[in-house]
């Protein structure tokens, strides 16, 4: 009588129903914030640097700003999901521990969580990438790829956040996380202004955040402006910031959860 | 409520047992929670483990539902070995673990689904078999709403409800009623018996001794990581202590004279702060005897022996933390 799904889709399904009651507020906010940001910062902002600097990267800064937001967003909602709800499936609703008294398994639990953590960003993504085209930033077919890209770059901050997270007492790492970590990425990874406009000192640096790789990708396939070798660097990069995670996770999950 | 109960339907001589451990041991760094532990649990049978806390009972728990590996010793639980088929053995096991693990923003019947879909039930069997866990926890009238504002007994309920979707042949039980009034532990007691006469062995930890004696077959005591003793619990009362115990109430700071007094006349006497307990066969005799001998009582009262006695005898009565 039992089906076969394999079990890290069955730890999925505690997120869905969890999801299943803030659905609404958590869609609309995914319109809005693109809608928002696209607004203030590419046509009002945008504005500006076109009169000044004409062009940014030889694109209207609205376009050039578009992918890097969707980038940075992706960044942003695998951190959210990698950071409290974790927190809570340990500490506070304790729903790690549920599974774990199933036929679960810790990777299992890991897996299945990272895996609802990409459904969440590939919804985001591809509401953004909606809105992007609304706002006319997208130049090129190549973007559907941008949503696959923001996934990878959400996994990419999810999976090690996550080891982090299981390292955890409580909640006050997080926002030493966000002040530290991710604020600063936000701002300096080459979503505003290139990477190139950073004192030099600041640019290996920049270009060693997963964020500045996210960002590239993304921004190279909405544009159309792919160069091979350099996408595919950013997707190795990617790859390994997230496998390397993954593992780091794999063993703080089990510390944590097995004793 | 001592009366005696035929035991569970329990194997064959040479039947394999659902839970059997030798010399299982569990140590956290320094810490050694569980000392060598043998004991063996056969099928249909409801198994108790009694404790001060601390003694290593829910380490005990968790080792057998498979989420905690042994340190050293043998485990298997269902014939298998957890280290190598914990996922198979959780399959058929149900956890009811001391803290509830429900989510409190679902409604009760989603804790159902979710929990189902774990075990990979299709969602029409888990649908249907929580319409009747629901009936079973008194719960269907609440289904549809979220957890966070169920009392402590109706969580209690959904928590073990939940624990039998996967219609388990082993149910573990950590501390089931702790924290619940009279009326919610008499409905679980009851829901467990049920369980019980269906065939379910219970593994169950509890700091209550009518609950022991009303659910168990057989009784472990622990303190220490160990057992301090194993039987069913009229052999623990036979063993442990005397057929009735004498409680004589004398006034303040009379207690030790009044001891002296009554040496010898009972097989154990303990003095306490506020009383005498004289452990004896015949409570009635002992009294006579101590009224001939000129002690005189504020209060004076014969019981039957209990679990009680043969905790606090085995465990002592200092508080443990």
């Amino acid at each position: 009588m039992p089906t076969r799904t394999p079990a890290a889709f069955r730890a999925i399904s505690y997120f869905a129903y969890a999801y299943k009651r803030t659905w609404r507020g958590s869609v609309a906010t995914s319109f809005l914030y693109p809608v928002l940001y696209l607004t203030a910062m590419g046509l009002g902002l945008g504005t500006l640097v076109d009169h000044h600097a004409h062009q940014v990267d030889h694109v209207r800064y609205l376009v050039f700003l578009a992918p890097g937001l969707l980038a940075s967003t992706a960044m942003q909602i695998g951190g959210n999901e990698a950071t409290y709800p974790v927190m809570a499936a340990i500490k506070w609703l304790r729903t790690y521990f549920a599974m774990l008294a199933s036929p679960l398994d810790v990777e299992d639990v890991l897996i299945g969580h990272l895996l609802w953590i990409g459904i969440r960003v590939l919804m985001v993504s591809v509401i953004y990438l909606g809105v992007m085209t609304a706002f006319g930033t997208v130049l090129s077919p190549l973007a559907l790829l941008a949503v696959p890209a923001a996934v990878l770059t959400g996994l990419a901050f999810a999976a090690p956040i996550c080891a982090f997270a299981a390292t955890q007492e409580n909640d006050t790492g997080f926002a030493t996380l966000y002040r530290f970590v991710l604020v600063p990425l936000f701002l300096f990874s080459g979503t505003f202004f290139p990477v190139s406009q950073l004192p030099g000192w600041l640019q290996p640096v920049a270009l060693a955040t997963p964020l500045e790789h996210g960002v590239s990708l993304c921004r190279a396939l909405v544009l159309g402006q792919v160069r091979p070798v350099t996408a595919l660097a950013d997707t190795v990069y990617l790859v390994a910031v997230a496998g390397a995670g993954f593992l780091a996770a794999r063993v703080a999950y089990r510390r944590r959860l097995v004793t | 409520m001592t009366g005696v109960r035929p035991a569970g339907p329990v194997d064959p001589p040479g039947a394999e047992p659902m839970v059997l451990a030798r010399g299982l041991t569990k140590r956290f760094g320094d810490f050694l929670a569980v000392d060598g532990l043998d004991f063996s649990i056969g099928r249909g049978e409801s198994y108790g483990f009694l404790g001060p806390n601390g003694a290593g009972k829910t380490s005990t728990m968790r080792m057998i539902a498979c989420m905690s590996p042994a340190t050293s010793g043998t485990l298997r639980v269902l014939g298998m070995d957890p280290a190598t088929e914990g996922p198979a053995i959780r399959g058929r096991i149900g956890l009811v673990p001391q803290e509830d693990t429900l989510d409190l923003e679902l409604t009760v019947l989603d804790n159902l689904m979710i929990y189902g879909r774990y075990f990979d039930l299709p969602r029409k069997v888990i649908r249907e078999r929580a319409e009747r866990l629901l009936d079973f926890a008194q719960l269907t009238e609440r289904a549809h709403d979220k957890v966070e504002p169920l009392s402590g007994g109706m969580k209690r309920r959904l928590t073990i409800a939940r624990s039998l979707i996967s219609e388990p042949d082993l149910l573990i039980l950590d501390e089931p009623t702790t924290g619940l009034d009279p009326q919610a532990r008499h409905l679980l007691w009851d829901r467990l018996y049920r369980l019980k006469s269906e065939g379910v062995t219970l593994v169950i930890t509890t700091h209550y001794m009518d609950e022991a004696e009303q659910l168990c077959d057989r009784l472990a005591v622990m303190d220490h990581a160990r057992f301090a003793a194993e039987g069913t619990p009229r052999e623990l009362i036979d063993r442990w202590s005397t057929r009735e115990v004498l409680e004589l109430r004398f006034g303040p700071d009379r207690q030790e004279a009044a001891a002296g007094l009554l040496e010898g006349l009972a097989e154990r006497t303990e003095v306490l702060p506020d009383r005498l307990l004289l452990y004896t066969n015949d409570g009635d005799a002992a009294l006579t005897e101590a009224h001939r001998r000129g002690a005189v009582p504020v209060s004076a009262l014969v019981r039957r022996s209990s679990l009680e006695d043969v905790f606090l005898r085995l465990t002592g009565r200092t508080l443990a933390d």
